[in-house]
């Protein structure tokens, strides 16, 4: 008996040893950088820049965020990044209360927000920067078209469950050129909580308030239809599912059709560019301090070459900040973000659309203003 | 679970000898058991502590803007949905494989396979998830497709059938195999305990095997199953991740079966609001939670009622 | 008992065919007409485009059909009943083995693409789409597990202890009813309530290991009870007594004789309490979340873990998706075989460690 427990205790010590000496050494890429650092542009400024910087909010920002920190640790191997991907409101919340040092939110802050930021911010300005544009895409998964031209009216109609075929009368007015089955439509929504669910409900209501009556919301408001989680989920039952339909972002399409929507006159395809332009054209929110440069999305535009079907998503800080290094950090971190290596990086990790030269001036303006006092 | 009685049998002597190591020890033993009741009463009383925002809040607040109960209401519906129909899935072919196992399979393999069986508890539940989605939904669509053509006049089959497969009826399936195993391990138990006596007698008297069962064995085991089943149940119940990849839910209150639109299940609905909740959503989450709990703990105090009473008469053996 | 089942083939044989209803079906023949059935349920469901699911159904429920009206005409109804409970469990049997064996295919069949070095390795920080692993959460699964463990098992065990060894009355009962009551509290349940617990304490968005392991424990603690509480009960009353008679203090009695010889099954029950809670998903979900880098540290912020790493690899890829997938079945397939270890774990501790003077 004697002989079992003492040799039970070894087992044990032996195991508890092994697992200590496993979790002595951090995984093989992440020493790798640390030791070694992953080269690239580091400046002079760089090695002095050190500490934490900490953010927090929507969890669409994840993937961009992820590549960014990649970049930006990569140029300044001394500040300690992390990102909490707690959801937007949370992340404002964070920021005001003064746990975060920027926040990522999918919607600007609200009168009441602004005012408590400010105030966090040592009565200073708050500075809201649009750099992350998704442009959200109808996807639809129909043999042979790989394109249709659709109105607002019709996506809501296809939505809401109103058109339930494929060769439906009104589809085929407005596309005479493509070969429409009788396939019924199956229009798949997103299940959980999203942004992306958040920004198409609000053109919709916006654009075809006949049709689509329910407010926005992150919670896809009507009931019954095909769920899905997250986009992966969507665009997974739209590969699976002849005649379905889905909106996620315009990265994940593949070789799914991809509607073009009408504006003004014209039918614009989801692009980058197209994103990008509606951001830059559409009105400032007024009233706002010098650097707040939160946006009405104009989704009932007109313009050529907008897509007016976009999620943008802000990042939230002070202008000045009572310490040096969170002031340091945070410019840093948003010069990065917002130069054409940090939109490119977004943009191929998480499929956003890079920001356009306007929109970087604008940005740079803001980031040049960030001070510590 | 026979041998409940022995140990309190114990000399009185030992009473007399009270040293501080022995104040010391049965003191912590005894808190700890403490400490648990208070863990439980802690569950309770944190959640609803957390609650109560979204009791007391204006309907018009609450997600779905129709009030607490309106949100909660069709959740509760789908959740029990799911549940029974596992249940109803489960727990005969629970019976049939504890049976196979204990009285049919050759000796020799029995027991391996009562362990393959116990393998399907062993399989982590986003694992299920993850085949439920992969595997299961599509190969279900066939038959989703012939229910909504032939059952179609029941209310259950009203169709039209999901194109995906992602549905009740599958989450019920799905939950089927994972409460499968729990169902069978305690029919197994108990059928096996039945008593030898009984059975060679029936044997003696000229009893094919299926006589044998019905006569010795079946009645015997019968309050065992229903307490199995009960646990199933509960577990059944409050499932989160296997539903929360598999249903495509978030509709209001439906009795259909195969149509993509299905009431979502609490615990699904929670894992999936959850992460991007803010104020009162977080609060009418934790409000299902409490509902939820309250369920399943109904569920398991009535199996272990079940269970306890029959253990009183298993005294008689 | 091994020899009662085949009993009653013996004793019906015997008498001989003297008596008629004792006549018996060729001994192959049930078999025989299976294999008919499962050749016409092929025809059958080629007319309607030929699958092997719709050939098993038909040859079960055919050769099932086929070998009770056989039997029920050579060897009368009760034979035929029997047989066909027979085939009726056999076949609920080998139901359930197909969830079995299509998962684990699955599984295997995805999730070996990526189990290679690079995943038990690599973190996901600072990977972007192809590559990267799962080291940091396999070791953050070790790490909130254990911590979970130390929580678990001493509160448990000695519950168990003062279940088995001290309690009377009431608390006694109201333990053990509640321990029970305790194993059925849903696991996004126990994550709300480590939620609401923090939230109190810490305030709102809070998010620690430790969090995650508090709602393990809740989890945890009353499998350990039980398991414990089962094993203590078959220690045998005479040794006990045996101590006290020597003199020896009950808590040494307890600390040296019961303990020591029980020591198997509690290694067995400990193990498998953790095999339970190691592929918890969702209370991790709602109060650890997930980092992409390696967080060892349970008091400072979120960390990762294998089951919630690989529900967000599954649900949230990014724009490769493939990449995001692969490592998805991969976790999923070391979940699983986290979980099997631990499970034959548990079956060499009550193999090598069982005491000699078993029962």
């Amino acid at each position: 008996m004697k002989l079992s427990t003492r040799s039970r205790a070894a087992v044990l010590s032996t195991a508890l040893a092994s697992t200590l000496a496993l979790a002595a050494c951090g995984a093989a890429n992440e020493t790798e950088a640390s030791s070694g650092g992953s080269g690239g542009g580091s400046g002079e400024s760089a090695a002095e820049l050190s500490g934490d910087l900490v953010g927090a909010g929507a969890s669409s920002q994840q993937a961009a965020m992820e590549a960014w920190q990649a970049g930006f640790e990569g140029e300044y191997p001394g500040v300690q990044f992390s990102y909490d991907p707690a959801g937007s409101g949370a992340g404002r919340e964070q920021f005001i209360d003064g746990r975060a040092d920027f926040a990522g939110s999918d919607a600007a802050l609200d009168d009441e927000e602004l005012t408590a930021a400010r105030e966090r911010c040592g009565g200073g300005e708050v500075f809201e920067l649009p750099n992350y544009i998704s442009p959200i895409a109808v996807i639809f998964n129909l043999e042979g078209v790989d394109s249709l031209d659709l109105s607002p009216d019709l996506i809501a109609r296809i939505f809401t469950g109103q058109i339930t075929t494929w060769n439906d009368p009104a589809i085929a007015e407005a596309n005479p050129d493509a070969q429409l089955p009788d396939t019924a439509i199956t229009p798949v929504h997103r299940g959980d909580d999203s942004g992306t669910t958040d920004n198409f409900t609000d053109y919709l209501f916006q654009t075809a308030p006949d049709v689509w009556t329910s407010e926005p919301d992150g919670v896809w408001p009507l009931p019954g239809g095909e769920a899905a989680n997250g986009t992966s989920g969507v665009v997974g039952v739209v590969e699976s599912t002849a005649g379905a339909v889905t909106y996620a972002d315009a990265s994940r399409a593949g070789e799914l059709g991809v509607a073009s929507v009408a504006v003004g006159e014209e039918f614009v395809a989801p692009s980058a560019e197209a994103a990008a332009t509606i951001v830059e054209n559409s009105p400032r929110v007024e009233g706002r301090g010098e650097y707040d440069f939160a946006i009405e999305l104009d989704r009932q535009t007109e313009g050529t070459g907008e897509y007016p079907i976009v999620l943008v998503s802000y990042h939230v800080g002070c202008v000045q900040y009572d310490d040096q290094a969170a002031a340091d950090n945070v410019k840093a971190f948003m010069t990065y973000v917002i130069s054409e290596d940090g939109q490119s990086a977004a943009a191929e990790n998480a499929g956003s659309a890079p920001i356009s030269d306007t929109l970087r001036e604008q940005a740079q303006s803001a980031v040049d203003a960030i001070t510590a006092g | 679970m026979t041998a409940t009685k022995t140990p309190t049998e114990r000399p009185p002597a030992q009473r007399v000898v009270r040293r501080a190591g022995d104040r010391l020890f049965a003191g912590s033993a005894k808190g700890s058991g403490i400490f648990i009741l208070v863990v439980l009463a802690g569950v309770a009383a944190f959640l609803i502590g957390e609650a109560i925002p979204a009791l007391t809040a204006p309907a018009e607040d609450v997600p779905g803007g129709e009030g607490l109960s309106g949100y909660i209401a069709p959740l509760v519906l789908g959740t029990l949905l799911g549940a029974v129909l596992a249940l109803l899935v489960a727990t005969p072919l629970a019976v049939g494989i504890a049976l196979f196992v204990t009285y049919y399979a050759p000796r020799r393999i029995a027991a391996g396979l009562g362990y393959a069986i116990d393998l399907l508890a062993a399989i982590p539940s986003v694992v299920y998830g993850f085949w439920g989605l992969a595997v299961l939904a599509p190969a279900l669509v066939p038959f989703h497709v012939w229910a909504a053509d032939h059952l179609g006049w029941l209310p259950l089959f009203a169709g039209p059938a999901s194109t995906s497969g992602r549905t009740m009826l599958t989450v019920g399936l799905v939950l089927a195999v994972m409460i499968l195993p729990i169902i069978s391990a305690i029919a197994r138990e108990v059928f096996s305990q039945a008593p030898a006596l009984h059975r060679e007698a029936a044997l003696a008297l000229g009893a094919t095997r299926w006589e044998m069962i019905k006569m010795a064995v079946l009645p015997y085991g019968k309050s065992g199953v229903i307490a199995g089943a009960m646990l199933g149940l509960g577990r059944a119940l409050g499932e989160t991740m296997a539903v929360a990849i598999v249903l495509s839910g978030g509709a209001g209150a439906t009795l259909n079966l195969i149509s993509s639109s299905n009431p979502s299940t609490i615990a699904s609905n929670i894992a999936l609001r959850f992460p991007e909740a803010t104020g009162l959503g977080i609060n009418t989450l934790i409000a299902s939670g409490l509902v939820l709990f309250v369920i399943t703990l109904a569920v398991n105090m009535l199996a272990r009622w079940i269970v306890n009473r029959r253990a009183d008469f298993s005294g008689a053996n | 008992m091994s020899t009662s089942t085949q009993s009653p083939t013996r004793v019906a044989e015997e008498p001989g065919g003297a008596i008629r209803r004792n006549r018996r079906l060729p001994r192959y023949a049930p078999l025989g007409l299976y294999v008919a059935g499962i050749a016409l349920g092929a025809v059958l469901s080629a007319l309607t485009g030929f699958s092997i699911a719709l050939t098993a159904v038909y040859g079960a429920v055919l050769g099932t059909l086929a070998v009770y009206t056989g039997a029920r005409a050579v060897e009368g109804r009760r034979k035929a009943t029997d047989r066909l409970v027979t085939a009726l469990v056999t076949t609920a049997f080998a139901i359930a083995m197909v969830p079995l064996v299509s998962l684990v295919y699955t599984v295997l069949d995805k999730g070996l693409a990526r189990f290679d070095a690079q995943f038990f390795t690599n973190s996901m920080f600072r990977v972007v789409g192809e590559g990267g692993g799962a080291y940091h959460a396999v070791l953050g699964t070790v790490v909130i597990t254990a911590v979970t463990a130390v929580i678990s098992v001493p509160i448990g065990l000695l519950t168990a202890i003062y279940l088995v060894e001290y309690g009377t009355g009431r608390l006694k009962k109201a333990i053990t009813f509640f321990v029970d009551v305790m194993t059925g509290i849903p696991s996004i349940v126990a994550g709300l309530f480590a939620f609401a617990l923090f939230t109190l304490l810490f305030g709102n968005d809070v998010r620690l290991g430790l969090m995650g392991s508090a709602a393990l424990a809740v989890l945890m603690i009353p499998v350990v009870v039980r398991s414990c509480e089962e094993v203590l009960k078959l220690v045998p009353n005479e040794l006990r007594e045996a101590s006290y008679a020597l003199g020896v203090p009950k808590w040494r009695t307890i600390v040296k004789v019961v303990l020591p010889t029980a020591v198997a099954g509690l290694g067995t029950g400990i193990t498998l309490a953790v095999a339970r809670v190691i592929g918890e998903t969702a209370p991790l979900l709602i109060t650890v979340g997930l980092v992409t880098g390696t967080n060892l540290n349970p008091f400072d912020g979120r960390m990762a873990t294998l089951p919630v790493f690989a529900y967000y690899q599954l649900t949230q890829p990014g724009t490769d998706t493939q990449a995001f997938l692969d490592r998805a079945w991969t976790a999923a397939l070391v979940l699983i075989i986290l979980v099997m270890v631990l499970n034959v774990v548990a079956r060499l501790i009550s193999r090598f460690f069982a005491p000699k003077t078993g029962r």
